[in-house]
């Protein structure tokens, strides 16, 4: 792994080849076949395997939807009706729909809360689904589908012999507890470079346990049944070639993955020329190698640095004024990128809320504007985020969480750009990883600070300088 | 850290004083807490050196173990430990008031009422500082699973009787200090910084002295100068002044004084072995006791000033007027003694070494229920702390300007009405979010309609849809919808906690999680570490 911190400086260039951005590709590899390959095992071992469970581990957009879907839709036809585990509505409400476009017939519950708009209208649509709050009015569909809260409600009811839980790494070791009476069985699919669940309470009393209920689900199945079955989905279907190698040095080191796309695959291009202002470069280079930095003058400032907001909120504007549109395998004519295929991506709800009103301001809406947390499992074409560590004192572990950063740098189909204060390798030199050893737990690779310094490493080659004019 | 705790330890630095933090007591301090200010034995982690413990502050009862590696001595100290605790406790247990409960019936599996006991007030032990509150945690570990020559006849070192007993309530209390809000055992450095801010670190604040330095510094000092001096300054025998809340102590301390009077100590026993007759033997154990008033006089010193300063920080305490909802988490604690006397009572076991998967999943959850619950009820009851939510975006205050009637749109319609607010705070509102305001104790729900800015002002107007607590009739009740002119403060986050769902009871634990905890549990989860060769050396 590279992470020679003077490289940070040497580096700094507007333009200039991108290293790793499409070193490595290999004309060879058919990522459709990979895939396919390691989707044949997955459900080879569900269908067919003796292990009462099954772990995938999947990258940023490697079809971790569409697995779900598909070993949902074979379990049912196989005669073996299931539960799906999701952790949030929107992720059940999100399941029920591409299992209703891919085979409407399908005998689809959904399993609700009592509360008020419990469920995505949408779902009304669907005629093969039928929604209630109570299991016993679901019982003999083929799929029932809830979220972990809600099926943890769920009592006195004959366990199915099959489940399936979708984002499993986000789910707490808890929550895992609280369902896994329900089935005999279960084919557990997630990403572990993503955030890890959290407990608003000190938990370290149980660090070390294998059952720490503050650990993830896959890590106490795992810790207690290593022999299961554990896959990997190899091809990246989002992520352009420019990022996939970056966000898979920087994030998941042991188990790298590839793009299914090449380097000329994707692209990104703008009617309106530059005006040649910061945010328009860096909108240049972010569509010409799929990295951007917009870097500001070093300052320490509040979390809702209002410069730094200012700066976000006008590189959405110009995306949106310069009349972008993108090539991709999906259609054969230019997309126009629109309000609804950008996102902005923040570290805390306060930074978000504060690109929200500055967005107003410039009179930008139907933009996505959200924490790490909340971006999860979403995918746009471009991105525009604010960098954990900008206008910090410090790094703290929660800026330098690993997962934070990953979900950031890899919600994107074409280019990703990210606004940061300068100085991000001093405060990360000055801030060394200090999480104290908990005994018996086991160590997650790469670290957060490794992380951050690889990928500032590669953003540092596509910096644009900018001195936001004063707003006086 | 918010802004508010920010901006305030910027004041504090500034006026070198401690700024208040809180306008209420948000801890509930008992009327006859029992203080205990204990000292452990450099370098023998759970050796205590000594104690004051008490609940008269001008009669604490000193305890020293003259050597702290002589395990007999050692036991000597707990035994008189729990002969001051165990009593306290038990001064407690007996006065009870009736409750009701929710239980499941066995039988029929529904959720009946039951009456039972409730203490009617709980004991509270209050400790100097965070290390205290562990110092306890590990006497209740390195005690509960001791055996009395009782219970067990062979055990090659028998406890003495009532230790056991000390080291599971010593557990409870230490277990109970990690759910937010409680107060069943309290260290005072944490309370005290939840209230007032210095212009300190949060590491800092952990000595009491210095704390409280910030908070009273003498007159002509600043409470950084004060607080200097209350960490650092020595006299003329290279002593410090004030010493250290402990449970550890001075290096200078335990190399110029304590180490010499021990060993003199030591010395003195050997001698008194060594004595071949009546008359010598008693000369000789002269020597001894004196040794031994020596190091109960260095112990004393050392803890007494620490001592005071407990109880002069519990009389600042005590001047802040309680917070609303102290009186009910207090009950809490109560509810959370009642069950510990009971299954004392009931003969149980100690508390296990390690929580099994299911009762760590279930502390877990309690706690973030309480931690929760506190984050809403502190800023309930306190409007300097609501006013730390506001500038978060998560509350907002201000007065009402227009209500206009409107109802469901259902065969029976309810009152829906529209209340707009004109507030000059910044909410996070997203669509169709939830906001909460307190009516007569419980929270009013409304759903946030829309934001209109007011021309030429900071102020905004925000529309809300007043969804419950309104009647079961077409008309709201009385009062129940604001009026044009109110001053309400609404919150983006929830008044009251929901319980989780139940989980599954231990003996059927799922196969995710080790299966039910019994012996394949032990092996596979708690496997002891493989011998390798440095462990041979």
């Amino acid at each position: 792994m590279t992470t020679a911190h003077d490289t940070a400086d040497a580096g700094a260039h507007l333009v200039g080849p991108a290293p790793g951005f499409d070193h490595g590709f290999d004309p060879g590899f058919d990522p459709g076949a990979e895939a396919a390959r390691a989707t044949d095992a997955i459900l080879r071992d569900t269908l067919h395997g003796t292990h009462r469970g099954v772990v995938v581990d999947s990258p940023p957009g490697a079809g971790k939807s569409t697995l779900v879907v598909r070993a949902a839709l074979e379990l049912a036809a196989a005669g073996r009706p299931l539960m799906v585990i999701a952790q949030t509505n929107a992720q059940v409400d999100d399941l029920v729909v591409r299992l209703a476009e891919k085979n409407p017939d399908a005998a689809v519950g959904r399993l609700h809360s009592s509360d008020a708009d419990p469920y995505d209208k949408a779902l009304d649509e669907l005629p093969g689904v039928r929604k209630s709050a109570k299991a016993a009015d679901l019982a003999g569909l083929d799929i029932v589908l809830s979220t972990a809260a809600k099926w943890a409600h769920v009592k006195n009811v004959e366990p199915w012999r099959h489940a399936i839980v979708d984002e499993a790494y986000q789910m707490r070791s808890d929550a895992l507890l609280a369902v896994a009476g329900l089935f005999e069985r279960a084919l557990f699919v997630g990403d572990p470079g993503q955030l890890d669940p959290f407990a608003i309470v000190g938990a370290e009393q149980w660090a070390g346990l294998s059952y720490d209920p503050s650990a993830s689900a896959v890590s106490t199945l795992l810790a207690h049944n290593p022999e299961l079955p554990q896959h990997r989905l190899p091809v990246s279907w989002r992520l352009p070639a420019s990022a996939a190698p970056l966000v898979s040095d920087a994030f998941y080191p042991y188990t790298p993955f590839r793009s299914g796309t090449g380097p000329g695959d994707r692209r990104l291009a703008f009617g309106v020329p530059s005006d040649g202002s910061g945010p328009d470069a860096v909108i240049d280079e972010a569509a010409r190698a799929g990295w951007g930095l917009l870097e500001l003058p070093p300052r320490h400032t509040p979390r809702t640095d209002p410069e730094a907001v200012r700066a976000l909120a006008l590189v959405v504007r110009r995306l949106l004024d310069r009349e972008g549109a993108s090539v991709s395998e999906r259609a054969a004519e230019p997309v126009p990128l629109t309000a609804d295929r950008i996102a902005v991506g923040t570290a805390h709800r306060d930074q978000a809320a504060a690109v929200r009103a500055a967005l107003a301001e410039l009179g930008v809406a139907d933009v996505t504007v959200d924490t790490a947390n909340r971006l999860q499992g979403r995918e746009f074409d471009v991105t525009v985020v604010l960098h954990p560590l900008s206008g910090r004192p410090d790094a703290t572990a929660f800026h330098l969480e690993t997962g934070r950063l990953c979900v950031l740098t890899s919600r994107h189909r074409h280019a990703c750009i990210v606004v940061c204060r300068a100085g991000v390798p001093a405060l990360l030199d000055a801030h060394p990883s200090t999480e104290p050893v908990q005994l018996g737990v086991t160590v997650k690779f790469p670290d957060g600070w490794d992380a951050m310094m690889t990928t500032w490493d590669h953003l540092a080659t596509h910096r644009v300088p900018y001195a936001p004019p004063s707003r006086d | 850290m918010s802004l508010m705790s920010t901006l305030a330890r910027l004041e504090a630095v500034r006026s070198g004083r401690a700024q208040a933090l809180a306008t209420v007591r948000h801890r509930h301090v008992s009327a006859r807490p029992l203080v205990f200010v204990p000292l452990t034995t450099a370098g023998e982690a759970g050796a205590p050196l000594g104690a004051l413990v008490g609940t008269e502050r001008d009669a604490p009862r000193l305890l020293v173990v003259p050597q702290p590696r002589d395990r007999d001595l050692r036991f000597a100290f707990l035994a008189e430990l729990a002969d001051v605790v165990l009593p306290y406790i038990d001064s407690f247990a007996d006065t009870v008031e009736p409750a009701e409960r929710t239980e499941t019936d066995p039988e029929s599996g529904k959720r009946v009422k039951v009456e039972v006991e409730l203490c009617a007030d709980a004991p509270q032990l209050v400790v100097p500082s965070r290390a205290g509150v562990d110092f306890v945690r590990l006497l209740g570990r390195s005690m509960r699973f001791r055996r009395t020559a009782e219970q067990d006849p062979e055990a090659p070192h028998p406890a003495p009787p009532r230790v056991p007993l000390l080291g599971r309530w010593l557990t409870h209390f230490g277990e109970r200090a990690r759910v937010p809000g409680s107060s069943l055992l309290l260290a005072l450095t944490e309370v005290l910084s939840r209230h007032w801010a210095t212009g300190q670190s949060n590491l800092e604040d952990q000595h009491l002295g210095a704390l409280l330095a910030w908070m009273a510094p003498p007159d002509g000092t600043s409470g950084a100068e004060a607080a200097l001096r209350a960490e650092l300054a020595r006299g003329a025998d290279g002593q410090l002044l004030h010493p250290p809340a402990g449970p550890a102590t001075d290096p200078a301390f335990d190399n110029k004084l304590l180490a010499p009077a021990i060993e003199r100590y030591d010395r003195a026993r050997i001698r008194l072995a060594a004595a071949e007759d009546g008359l010598e033997a008693d000369d000789r154990l002269g020597e001894l006791t004196a040794a031994e008033r020596e190091i109960r006089a260095l112990v004393e010193s050392r803890t007494r000033p620490t001592w005071d300063t407990v109880w002069h920080g519990l009389d600042v305490l005590r001047a802040l007027p309680e917070g609303a909802h102290v009186a009910d988490r207090w009950t809490r604690d109560r509810w959370s003694f009642t069950g510990h006397r009971d299954r004392v009572l009931a003969g149980e076991p100690p508390q296990p070494r390690l929580d099994d998967a299911v009762t760590a999943a279930n502390k877990l959850a309690t706690r973030e229920r309480e931690q929760a619950r506190l984050d809403a009820q502190e800023a309930l009851d306190d409007p300097l702390l609501m006013a730390g939510r506001r500038l978060a975006g998560e509350a907002f205050a201000g007065e009402v300007v227009e209500v206009v009637r409107a109802y469901s749109e259902s065969k029976r319609p309810s009152p829906r009405p529209l209340v707009t607010v004109r507030t000059d705070d910044r909410p996070h509102l997203g669509e169709r979010a939830k906001v909460y305001r307190s009516l007569g104790g419980k929270p009013q729900t409304a759903e946030f309609v829309g934001l209109a800015e007011e021309e030429g002002t900071a102020e905004v107007l925000v529309t809300l849809r007043v969804l419950d607590r309104m009647g079961r009739g077409r008309e709201p009740e009385e009062g129940s919808v604001p009026e044009k002119g109110d001053r309400l403060c609404f919150t983006l986050f929830e008044h009251e906690q929901r319980g989780g769902a139940k989980l599954p009871d231990p003996e059927d634990t799922p196969w995710t999680h080790g299966g039910p905890p019994g012996e394949s549990a032990a092996t596979t989860a708690q496997r002891p570490d493989t011998v390798t060769e440095e462990d041979i050396l």
